[in-house]
């Protein structure tokens, strides 16, 4: 019964994980094809590898929106978990009414958020370039968090917060001792989430960026058009790559102090 | 109880912190100072020059140059109109530019400064421009076409001369329209014989009917996808701009582009400088370099759009594109080609509303 | 106190970047080119055209959530009852093909799945009828399931993995069968995250319009298209803002929704 139970198991991962990553591997080796065209193989070649690296443009892209994704995931995560923490002692219409307005970019179209952005930018002044990104970022990845990190202090019994109160410690002390440990994968994921979320962030890029500044969708998306570059598979092939061998060392390599850190 | 150990956290942060630092190193091998001679923002479409033409301008002017692409004329108009981004030299078509030009949004050009806008762009594609731009104040050409069908003769035996050919049932799931209101419009209204600059509402609206009929068999109304999906073999017929067939063709030796019997748009593109551009000297030398004999055929060997360029037109080399229908037609030969004139606020609406009608059936 | 301080940074941050700029969304919808007051924007919405993108939108969108709630969730399960050493890993498997570009990713789809595509070569190959789901509704969920997953993947499990596995096992000591533990334990207590997971699904499903356009190779208009091409192309920004707004009030019936089960959620925990 659990033998087959774990059979079923297998079985069921492996599929979701084709689902998610046959459109990936297409990307990969769409990376080595010598033609120019996707519709086309025209044999191995790793010459598009070789003129990435020559490709100003794209390299350019790509650090404005790694910097843009860390900046705005960093910012908004801190601001968000503080968020939810000041949330939890106010009252429940306090608090559905600071949701409801958090709930705001996520429910609203992307495009909406975008403009309105747009139109409050105008309207101050401010130049269109990477600071008006990062703002724009900054305000929809808030709510990612808030919502990863909502559910893990929903969950947390106030009274382990309140007996290492009672037992001297300080509010500050009681908090990053007892509440922030528990908190932590949900800070962690919503981070993670937000920093993701910039990074594929196409539409609300669109509309505040200025002439001239480009994340790797908004040049994706002038890409789409005459048919994407395939230095830009390249590019995606080596993120790719570079990111599963960082997970990968992460989770072999031994676990010294685990236990100290339970 | 599972969670992630703090430990874990930590390190994954430390490592995405690495990867970002690794990143920065590679972005910082880019150029990003600002030129000696001042900077130009440059607004064109997507992969409509030949990138090393910039650098050339870049080196023997001094001038640092901020390239930035759009995919259509309609995408374009709001980003500058509502002033959100400041470029100092853009590519519109012919009727984007006379819609520019009634909401003041363009300023004159000084052909002091352009010799060679002057020398070497024919005398021809002015007189054309003085249709959408009187008294030639405002626009320097840059490319034209016509817009045709492109089909792959290994799927279609029988010869194609009349947009009809998109209508027809035996192609269905093999058709490609193009998915922007005047375009497609310019399709329906040529197949029906009318003028594709009409306001006759039944006119307009017969068109629309045609398009609702026509949309079972359409495979996808796609813009400049079609050309991939064309060299792909994706599908039988597509509406494309003559451009692109030039470089399809090279691609894909089955693709033959046809100007429909009925007629077809002929269209122009060229270089305005918007009213609130803040270096003009500098675009007016851009619009100056590009129209050079020498830049122009990089260009146009690049993108393989038709030049106005006499001068280039005289350097290209290979005969066979020298004489080649497709790149320089001989428009004589058509009747009803027409270039896109703009209908104003209300006329576009009323094509939109259409458009829209015969989308969503 | 000062926990209400520490509230102030997000109150002027949302104030300044949600509500300020929305209330500009709605000065625009609710006003004509000339700046009167006008309904007219707002009432487009009962307009065939409009109204058949919205109801399009609706159906896809509820469509995908659907799928997506029934393939994550027992995935979510799955991922929890995985060892500790590799949870953190795991997680992260689901989050890793977002690092792919999202228009890059839909586009491999366009690849995989058009008639000349990667999977009818398969299919082709090995003697079996076409696939031909490319740019009809059926593409479209398939692009929504696909790139919305995660969302719905994350909430449940990060809810699920907090549950005390002691309750589970209490459960069955006192002979419930693994069906009832799940009805009546698991259920009611992964309830937060399945909500936030629906949330995360369903908005983004609904006002897409790269994904209708990718996949749907234009011949499917949804809400967001119409909206998208307002703004973009036709450049009626009042008529656009008008839109929004109707799907707004699906953002409240949406919030009205969340904010009663947000109560159950409470309720069960204690």
């Amino acid at each position: 019964m659990s033998r087959l139970y774990g059979a079923v198991r297998k079985f069921y991962i492996a599929l979701i994980f084709l689902f998610l990553y046959a459109p990936i591997a297409t990307l990969i080796v769409l990376s080595f094809n010598a033609s120019k065209t996707r519709a086309k193989w025209g044999g191995f070649t790793l010459k598009w590898y070789q003129s990435l690296f020559g490709n100003d443009i794209i390299l350019q892209a790509l650090w404005n929106t790694l910097a843009i994704a860390f900046l705005s995931a960093l910012i908004a995560t801190v601001i968000g978990t503080v968020a939810c923490i000041s949330m939890q002692n106010m009252r429940r219409s306090t608090r559905s009414l600071i949701m409801g307005v958090t709930n705001i970019p996520m429910l609203n179209a992307d495009i909406v958020t975008g403009i309105s952005l747009m139109l409050l930018f105008i309207s101050i002044g401010i130049r269109f370039g990477f600071g008006t990104i990062l703002l724009a970022h900054i305000t929809f990845n808030i709510p990612y968090v808030i919502l990863s990190v909502m559910p893990r202090m929903k969950q947390l019994n106030p009274s382990t917060y309140e007996a290492a109160l009672d037992l001297g410690a300080s509010h500050i002390q009681a908090f990053f001792k007892v509440v922030f440990p528990d908190i932590l994968p949900g800070i962690f994921s919503g981070f993670l989430m937000a920093f993701t979320m910039s990074l594929d962030d196409f539409i609300i890029t669109h509309f505040t960026k200025g002439p001239g500044i480009d994340t790797l969708s908004t040049k994706i998306y002038t890409e789409v058009k005459k048919g994407i570059k395939p230095e830009m598979y390249a590019l995606s092939t080596i993120i790719f790559v570079s990111v599963l061998i960082l997970l990968l060392l992460i989770n072999y390599t031994p676990r010294a102090g685990h236990k100290k850190a339970r | 109880m599972k969670k992630i150990s703090g430990k874990t956290t930590k390190r994954i942060a430390l490592a995405l912190g690495a990867a970002l630092a690794c990143a920065a190193l590679a972005g910082c091998g880019s150029p990003s100072s600002a030129g000696k001679n001042g900077e130009l923002y440059v607004y064109n479409w997507g992969e409509y020059i030949d990138p090393d033409t910039l650098t050339m301008f870049e080196e023997e002017t001094g001038i640092k140059v901020i390239y930035d692409e759009y995919d259509t004329n309609e995408t374009m108009y709001p980003k500058v109109a509502a002033g959100a981004s400041v470029y100092d030299v853009i590519c519109p078509s012919d009727y984007m530019v006379n819609k520019m030009i009634d909401n003041d949004l363009l300023q004159e050009l000084n052909f002091d400064n352009m010799p060679n806008a002057l020398s070497n762009i024919g005398a021809s594609y002015y007189d054309t421009a003085e249709e959408f731009d009187p008294g030639n104040k405002y626009f320097v050409p840059y490319c034209w076409g016509t817009v045709g069908i492109l089909y792959n003769t290994s799927m279609v035996d029988e010869p194609v001369t009349s947009w009809s050919i998109l209508w027809n049932e035996k192609y269905k799931d093999n058709i490609l329209m193009q998915d922007s209101v005047r375009d497609a419009f310019m399709v329906a209204l040529k197949l029906n014989g009318s003028s594709m600059n009409t306001l006759d509402v039944n006119e307009l609206e017969a068109a629309r009917d045609a398009l609702i009929e026509q949309r079972p068999l359409v495979q996808a109304w796609v813009i400049d996808e079609v050309r991939d999906k064309m060299i792909g073999g994706e599908a039988a017929l597509g509406v494309i701009y003559s451009g692109e067939a030039i470089y399809t063709q090279r691609e894909n030796s089955d693709l033959e582009y046809v100007i429909p019997q009925e007629g077809t748009n002929v269209w122009l593109d060229g270089w305005v400088i918007p009213k609130n551009a803040a270096n003009k000297e500098n675009a007016e030398k851009f619009i100056d370099f590009m129209c050079r004999g020498d830049i122009a055929l990089m260009n146009f060997e690049y993108i393989t759009y038709s030049t106005p360029n006499t001068a280039a037109q005289a350097l290209i080399k290979d005969e066979d594109i020298r004489n080649s229908e497709i790149a320089f037609p001989d428009l004589s030969q058509y009747n009803n080609l027409e270039t896109f004139t703009y209908l104003g606020e209300e006329g576009d609406e009323l094509y939109n509303q259409y458009w829209k009608e015969a989308r969503s059936q | 106190m000062n926990r209400k301080l520490l509230s102030a940074p997000y109150l002027f941050w949302s104030a300044l970047f949600i509500l300020v700029p929305l209330c500009m969304v709605f000065y625009y919808g609710l006003t004509d080119k000339t700046g009167a007051f006008t309904l007219e924007n707002i009432l487009a919405i009962a307009t065939p055209e409009h109204s058949k993108a919205l109801w399009e939108a609706l159906k896809l969108a509820f469509v995908s959530t659907v799928i997506c709630l029934l393939l994550a969730y027992p995935l979510a399960m799955i991922l929890c009852g995985m060892n500790s050493h590799k949870d953190s890993f795991i997680v992260l498997i689901f989050i890793l093909p977002m690092w792919m570009n999202f228009l890059l990713r839909t586009m491999a789809w366009q690849s995989l799945l058009e008639k000349t595509g990667v999977i009818n070569g398969i299919l082709g190959f090995l003697h079996l009828p076409s696939l031909n789901i490319i740019n009809t509704p059926a593409a479209i969920v398939l692009g929504m399931v696909y790139n919305f997953l995660p969302f719905m993947v994350l909430p449940i499990y990060n809810v699920l993995v907090k549950i005390d596995k002691n309750i589970v096992n209490a459960a069955r000591d006192l002979g419930a069968n693994p069906f009832q533990t799940f009805l009546k334990i698991l259920l009611p207590l992964s309830l937060p995250g399945i909500f936030s997971g629906i949330t995360m699904v369903f908005v983004p499903a609904l006002t897409t319009f790269v994904i209708s356009r990718v996949l749907g190779g234009g011949k499917i208009l949804l809400i967001g298209n119409i909206i998208e091409e307002e703004f973009t192309k036709t450049d009626n920004w009042n008529l656009g803002s008008g839109l929004s707004i109707v799907l707004m009030l699906f953002i409240i019936f949406n919030m009205v929704i969340s904010a009663v089960t947000d109560k159950d959620g409470e309720v069960n925990a204690l």
